[in-house]
C-alpha cells in the first residue's frame, strides 16, 4: 500500500496558524450545515419576503443553534463564520439586505466601510504580519 | 478534429457583473477594467470560438451543502442564470454543447478523472460574469459553453497538480472529438483576495505577478504549490487560482502570451487577466 503524499493531520493543523482566518474545513462544514442551508433558502424570492417580515420566526423553522440564530439576527459575520457559516452561503443573507461583498467583508475587520474601501483603493491589506501566528510573519 | 486554440484567465467577481448590469462601466472606479477588456472583446470577435470550456466555481448557487462535487461538467442543453439573492442577472440563458460535454465527460472518466455529470444546473456569477466581460451586452451569447465547476470552497479542494492533470485530460478529450471545432478554455476566479474574518481585504501583488509570470513560463512551480501557500500568501479565497491550472494544463507546452492585465482593486480583489494562445 502506498503512503498518502500529504499527511491529513499536518494539512489541517496548518490552517489554524493563519491569523484572522477560518478555513472552511469538513469540521466547520458539519457544524454550519443548517446555518448554511438556511442561507441557501434565501435564494428564493418568497423565502426572502417571509424572512424579512419576521426574521426570528423564519429562523425558528430551522434546526439551528441559538448562537447561529443570534449571529444571523445581529448580522455578525465573524460570529456566523465561527458557528460554521461559509462566506458564499452568508452572501445570500447580505444580498437579501441589499449589501455587497465589500460591505460584508469590511464589517469583519473592525474598520468602517469607508476605511475598508480606502484600504482597498490603496492596494489592499499587505500580507506582512498576517501569514503565520507561530512564526510571527 | 476539435482543437483548444487559446486560454483566458479572468476574474469573475459579482461586483463586475453588478457594474456591468447597472451601466456603471464608465464610472472612474470601474473604467480602467472595462477599458482593458476592450482588447479581449475585439480579439475574441476575430477568433470566433465555437465553444468555451468554462472552468469556474459555484458560489453556493447550484450546489448547497448536500452535494459537493470536486470536478463537475455541465452536459445540459442550457443553463439558466441563478438567483443569488437579488434576482437573476439580466443576461441571456447560457447554451450548452451537450455533444462535446458528454464526449469530454466520457473521455475524462476513461482517462481516470471521475467527473460528476450535471444535467440540470443554474449558473451563477462565476460563469456569467466572464461571459459578460468577454462578449459585452448581447441578446444571446455567441458561443456554446461547457461549464466545469470546481469545488474551491469546502476543504480539501483539489491540488494544483490534480487541476493541471485534468487540464491535460480535457485537451486529449477535445482532440479526439471528431467535429472541427475551435474551442477555448477559460480559467476564472482569483487573484489574491480574502472575503472573511479580520484579515479580509488581503491583496498580495508580488505573489500575483509571480503567479502570472510562472503560469506562462514556469508552470511546474505552480503545480507543486501546496494549499497552505495560497492561503497564507493569497488569502482564503485566493485558492480559486488552482482553477487557472486546469486552463493552463489544457494549453500544452507551447503557449504565447497575447495580452495581460493586472489591477487593484476590484471590490475586495486583485484582478488578473491573461490571454494565452496554444501553439501546436
Amino acid at each position: 500500500m502506498t503512503t498518502p503524499r500529504i499527511d491529513i493531520h499536518e494539512y489541517l493543523a496548518a490552517f489554524e496558524d493563519i491569523p484572522g482566518t477560518r478555513v472552511f474545513t469538513a469540521q466547520r462544514a458539519r457544524k454550519g450545515y443548517w446555518l448554511n442551508q438556511f442561507c441557501m433558502s434565501l435564494m428564493k424570492h418568497e423565502n426572502r419576503e417571509r424572512f424579512k417580515k419576521d426574521e426570528r420566526a423564519y429562523l425558528d423553522e430551522w434546526p439551528m443553534t441559538e448562537a447561529q440564530k443570534q449571529a444571523v439576527l445581529n448580522r455578525d459575520y465573524n460570529a456566523a463564520i465561527d458557528e460554521g457559516g461559509n462566506i458564499y452561503f452568508l452572501a445570500k443573507l447580505f444580498s437579501t439586505d441589499g449589501k455587497s461583498f465589500q460591505y460584508a467583508a469590511g464589517t469583519m475587520t473592525g474598520m468602517t466601510q469607508e476605511e475598508y474601501a480606502q484600504m482597498m483603493l490603496q492596494g489592499g491589506r499587505s500580507p506582512e504580519g498576517w501569514r503565520s501566528i507561530k512564526e510571527g510573519r | 478534429m476539435a482543437r483548444i486554440t487559446a486560454g483566458i484567465t479572468s476574474s469573475h467577481i459579482p461586483a463586475l457583473g453588478a457594474a456591468f448590469d447597472l451601466g456603471k462601466t464608465q464610472d472612474p472606479y470601474w473604467k480602467p477594467i472595462f477599458d482593458d477588456y476592450e482588447w479581449v472583446k475585439s480579439w475574441i470577435k476575430e477568433e470566433k470560438p465555437d465553444a468555451i470550456i468554462l472552468v469556474y466555481n459555484d458560489h453556493a448557487s447550484a450546489f448547497d451543502m448536500n452535494i459537493i462535487p470536486t470536478f463537475a461538467i455541465g452536459c445540459a442543453e442550457e443553463f439558466k442564470p441563478a438567483d443569488e439573492g437579488w434576482g437573476p442577472r439580466p443576461v441571456p440563458v447560457v447554451k450548452g454543447h451537450p455533444d462535446l460535454a458528454w464526449h469530454i465527460a466520457q473521455s475524462c472518466i476513461l482517462d481516470e478523472f471521475d467527473m460528476t455529470i450535471i444535467n440540470k444546473m443554474e449558473v451563477d456569477h462565476g460563469l456569467t460574469v466572464p461571459l459578460s466581460m468577454m462578449f459585452g451586452k448581447v441578446d444571446e451569447w455567441p458561443v456554446k459553453v461547457v461549464p466545469v465547476p470546481v469545488n474551491v470552497v469546502t476543504y480539501p479542494v483539489p491540488s494544483g497538480n490534480r487541476c493541471w492533470l485534468l487540464g491535460e485530460a480535457i485537451r486529449r478529450a477535445v482532440e479526439s472529438y471528431p467535429e472541427d471545432l475551435n474551442v477555448q478554455i477559460w480559467g476564472t476566479g482569483g487573484m489574491s483576495h480574502q472575503l472573511q474574518g479580520p484579515r479580509a481585504g488581503l491583496v498580495n501583488k508580488e505573489f500575483d505577478l509571480a503567479f502570472m509570470n510562472d503560469l506562462v513560463t514556469n508552470p511546474e512551480r505552480l503545480r507543486r504549490m501546496p494549499h497552505i501557500e495560497y492561503l497564507r500568501e493569497a488569502g482564503s479565497e485566493g485558492i480559486e487560482l488552482v482553477m487557472w491550472l486546469i486552463m493552463r494544463g489544457a494549453l500544452g507546452d507551447n503557449v504565447e502570451e497575447l495580452h495581460r492585465f493586472y489591477h487593484i482593486p476590484a471590490s475586495n480583489t486583485a484582478l488578473g487577466h491573461l490571454v494565452l494562445k496554444s501553439n501546436p
